[in-house]
């Protein structure tokens, strides 16, 4: 980075007030939303559901008790939680996975047709609009009729295979996969995009000298475009991994946590707004940024390294 | 020539078919809610939407059992013409019809020697009654869901027939002024375009002052301070909420559009100080150098060329964040709640309080998707990018 420092001209030089007059306003707004809070919540963590007292306080004699810690025995042994930490690892298995490969497929495919620009406008279209409409459009596909009526459109298609219709959102292990489908929905236009990017920069001459030596579209793929692009996919796997950890939104507006699909963003709002156990609410949150920083790390990492190359 | 042409397209027919499969599959789910949005309540709940096109409820049922003496338009028998309003409205319901069907006319059966209907193909066949005779005919389409929405009508028809009877609930007025019912979705919209605004220029205005003085300023620490504030990409959101809302009980700003923008502006800022500082940095240094010579300040070199210079990195963060802040529930969840209630938050209180109420619920979905379509549809290429760059956004 110091390179940048060299980069501005030595005759720009200026009085020592106004850099700051510029830096000031950004630093202030951002001290008091990103860095005060980040501090405050770690010292919340450590208190009680009211913050009066010690987390400790909570503790009952003769119950496992992790003594000032409490909140975190909360926040990593509580079944609820564990349901969470499960769910969450589902969501990343299935869902990075799915957006991923769906991603690479489309944007490896959509290169070979005309069509390519409404094709990929089209899968990417999602992630323009908001999780809460993308619950609404998934919840009426899912729509369980109790009756013989089927508004729903899957369950009306397995009515005319006359199979017995399925209670997507509800039914315990089945709903976490129709929730999934809708984040591999929404998130594959993402990843689809920065893959297609990535593939652009894969040199033609490699291709089509492996292509006239009659390699196979197939070995083409897997011995050249892969090994080439294989930063960017691991740098897409990382941010999904990310947006993944943070899910809230889906699971919110289409199960509300219940009915075993509890996530772990969903159950920090929870004991805020709805228990009002600030002592948990704030360890899960400190819970989920430890689990998140790594990957942040690596992915900034990343992307600094892109940006040198350049 | 030709041969070969042909060949190319079935060597790539998989291809084809991998695509365009796909894009059905994606555009199907939305293209469902969009229709339903466009239907009569009515039918929402008796019909899938994908039957739309086919013929109403009961004509295959009146088909069977009546066509053959009535006619195909009921109006065959005069004694008995079916789309008489007056006479259909005698038999409102499938009791009342099976029972006409199974006593005599003129000594001999209703029915003749055709089966009578079950209890559900009578009402089936009661309602398509309803319908030749224009007692209750609803159209395939209308936009009454919109407006339903828009106005926050909550009650059992439609808003335009409650006004026209005077049968309206309290809270509506059946002029312009039901568009600010704090229900509707009218008004979360306006309350979302006056949360996102905002939210969206104040941290790009921060941002662009920061990320000049980071490019083009000497000072010291300069490189540790935009470190650390890169590094402030990584809190996600989650961590923050707690405290904020505190201060903000403390402050009187909970529920007020003050402390959202606020919010909005502190946690958009290190990403668009990161991207507006990448983007000014890599502007030739000679533009700076030539502009200083002339005597140009600083302030004139930030404000005449590096902003203008900057408009495809603003327009980009500026897609992204406004965006991001319209489609937020979160946010709007905590700091505004019912107060100020914007589209998600009017939205996702609707999925869970309306059972059944998917009239209401797919036009307000859409209500919602409007902006974000357009600005998509428009302005594809920036949101592409400002995407793209975002991605490591906390």
């Amino acid at each position: 980075m110091s390179s940048v420092d060299d980069r501005v001209p030595k005759i720009m030089k200026q009085g020592r007030v106004a850099p700051w007059l510029y830096v000031t306003p950004a630093l202030i707004v951002m001290s008091f939303f990103i860095v005060y809070p980040m501090i405050s919540t770690v010292l919340l963590s450590f208190r009680n559901a009211d913050s009066t007292l010690p987390a400790s306080a909570a503790c009952v004699a003769g119950q496992p008790c992790w003594g000032i810690f409490e909140n975190y025995r909360y926040a990593l042994t509580s079944s609820i939680m564990l349901t969470a930490f499960r769910n969450n690892l589902l969501w990343i298995l299935l869902m990075v996975s799915g957006t991923v490969a769906m991603g690479l497929l489309i944007a490896v495919l959509a290169d070979r047709v005309r069509y390519e620009k409404t094709a990929k406008a089209i899968i990417f279209l999602p992630m323009a609009i908001s999780f809460v409409g993308a619950g609404v459009i998934w919840k009426f596909m899912y729509d369980y009729g109790s009756g013989k009526i089927q508004i729903g459109l899957l369950n009306a298609i397995l009515k005319t295979v006359e199979a017995p219709a399925v209670s997507w959102l509800t039914q315990p292990g089945i709903n976490i996969l129709a929730l999934i489908v809708v984040g591999i929905w929404m998130w594959t236009g993402f990843c689809m995009t920065i893959l297609a990017a990535a593939l652009k920069g894969v040199p033609t001459e490699i291709l089509e000298a492996a292509r006239v030596d009659g390699a196979t579209e197939w070995r083409v793929f897997w011995r050249i475009i892969l090994p080439v692009i294989m930063p960017t996919i691991a740098v897409v796997i990382t941010t999904m991994i990310i947006n993944v950890l943070k899910i809230f939104d889906i699971v919110y507006v289409m199960t509300g946590g219940n009915y075993g699909t509890e996530v772990i963003a969903n159950r920090m709002y929870l004991e805020m707004y709805s228990s009002f156990q600030s002592g948990r609410a704030t360890a899960i949150a400190i819970v989920l940024i430890v689990v998140i920083i790594p990957a942040m790390i690596y992915n900034i990492r990343r992307f600094q390294e892109q940006e040198a190359m350049r | 020539m030709n041969t070969n042409k042909a060949n190319r397209f079935l060597g790539h027919l998989p291809v084809h078919v991998i695509i365009v499969t796909l894009c059905l599959l994606w555009l199907l789910p939305a293209f469902g809610l969009l229709v339903t949005s466009f239907r009569p309540f009515q039918d929402i709940s008796d019909t899938g939407w994908w039957t739309v096109l086919s013929a109403p409820k009961g004509t295959a049922d009146y088909d069977a059992s009546c066509a053959a003496c009535h006619g195909n338009d009921g109006k065959l028998i005069t004694a008995a013409d079916l789309t008489d309003p007056e006479l259909v409205g005698r038999y409102p319901r499938s009791l009342q019809l099976m029972a006409m069907l199974r006593k005599e006319i003129d000594g001999k059966p209703h029915m003749a020697d055709l089966p009578a209907p079950e209890a559900q193909q009578a009402a089936d066949i009661a309602s398509y009654l309803r319908r030749i005779s224009n007692i209750e005919n609803p159209p395939r389409f209308t936009t009454s869901n919109y407006v339903d929405a828009l106005v926050g009508y909550r009650g059992t028809t439609t808003y335009a027939k409650d006004c026209a009877a005077g049968a309206q609930s309290l809270d509506l007025k059946c002029n312009a002024s039901d568009l600010l019912n704090p229900r509707g979705m009218s008004r979360a919209f306006l309350n979302t375009l006056a949360v996102s605004l905002p939210a969206t220029l104040l941290p790009i205005l921060f941002a662009a002052f920061a990320a000049y003085a980071f490019s083009w300023m000497h000072f010291r620490g300069r490189m540790a301070l935009f470190a650390v504030l890169v590094g402030l990409q990584i809190v996600p959101l989650q961590m923050t909420l707690v405290p904020i809302s505190r201060i903000y009980a403390q402050l009187g700003l909970n529920g007020t559009f003050l402390g959202v923008w606020l919010f909005h502006t502190g946690f958009g800022l290190p990403y668009a100080i990161y991207l507006m500082r990448n983007f000014l940095g890599a502007l030739p240094q000679d533009l700076f150098e030539s502009v200083y010579l002339d005597g140009a300040s600083h302030w004139t070199a930030f404000y005449r060329l590096a902003l203008p210079l900057a408009m495809p990195a603003i327009a980009s963060l500026a897609i992204f964040q406004f965006l991001w802040v319209w489609n937020d529930l979160l946010v709007a969840l905590v700091f505004l709640g019912g107060k100020n209630p914007v589209l998600t938050y009017q939205i996702s209180n609707m999925v869970t309080s309306l059972g059944g109420g998917w009239h209401l619920l797919t036009a307000a979905a859409f209500i919602s998707m409007l902006l974000p379509m357009i600005v998509f549809f428009g302005l594809q290429r920036f949101f592409v990018r400002g995407l793209l760059a975002g991605s490591v956004k906390g």
